[in-house]
């Protein structure tokens, strides 16, 4: 059986799947937004802190880092 | 459309992780990337879910975006390589809808069978080349667009291309009218 050519392919390829001329109907903020909200819960300004806070404290008093590791 | 001045200043704000400035582009940007995609993976519900996954990188890669360059055309890469990673995922298993959506219905001069083949055969081409060939023919991009939203030369997408067609040419022996 002999190959089609390159432009019998296209042809062909043209009639069997037409340009895609599809417009967005909805707005999709609202979708994008829930999305950005579920993903990315950020890490509240407290915890961040907390943290710093303990840092500190065992950089002070490194004598207090065993009990921090009993208490952890 | 904003100003060229409002437009950068947005482009700025964005750069630095601004959600009212990514709201902004995304309203701007959203019809735009969505008929991208849908020209790319050609089902109007999956381009409704890669337009939000596009823009979700898009937000994830804002400190990388360069706000002097063309937003639209960064953005556009951005949904290429997220109908591509669809693509790739979706093949080779998915078969064909049976029905096809209404704006993309065949002419009705071409056999069911034929066009059948056709689609089977170029759903199963590897998703770099079936991409590379959906713009390029069918949907007849420029080269140079083509190559801008793939992120290669032109040379290497009129290379796809012609993969696309010789491997098309092989499956295709013996049809046609």
């Amino acid at each position: 059986m002999t190959e089609p050519n390159d432009s019998k392919i296209v042809a062909l390829l043209k009639q069997s799947i037409r340009p895609a001329d599809f417009e967005l109907q909805p707005d999709l903020w609202p979708q994008m937004l829930r999305r950005l909200q579920e993903r990315s819960a950020p890490v509240p300004w407290f915890d961040w802190a907390l943290l710093a806070a303990l840092v500190l404290w065992l950089c002070f008093a490194p004598g207090n880092i065993p009990v921090l590791l009993y208490h952890l | 459309m904003p100003l060229p001045e409002q437009q950068s200043v947005l482009l700025e704000q964005f750069a630095h992780g601004d959600l009212a400035a990514f709201e902004a582009l995304f309203r701007q940007f959203q019809a735009e990337v969505y008929r991208w995609i849908v020209r790319l993976v050609r089902d109007p519900g999956v381009a409704e879910d890669l337009s939000l996954e596009a823009f979700w990188r898009i937000y994830q890669a804002h400190a990388r975006f360069d706000p002097k360059r063309s937003f639209g055309a960064w953005a556009r890469r951005i949904a290429t390589n997220a109908a591509l990673d669809h693509l790739k995922r979706a093949r080779p298993q998915e078969s064909l809808p049976e029905e096809v959506p209404a704006a993309i219905a065949p002419n009705p001069a071409v056999q069911r069978d034929i066009r059948e083949r056709t689609m089977q055969a170029f759903r199963q081409l590897p998703a770099n080349l079936q991409i590379a060939a959906t713009l390029a023919l069918i949907e007849e991009q420029p080269y140079k667009d083509i190559a801008e939203s793939l992120g290669i030369s032109v040379g290497a997408v009129k290379l796809r291309v012609f993969r696309a067609l010789r491997i098309l040419r092989k499956k295709l022996r013996g049809i046609g009218p």
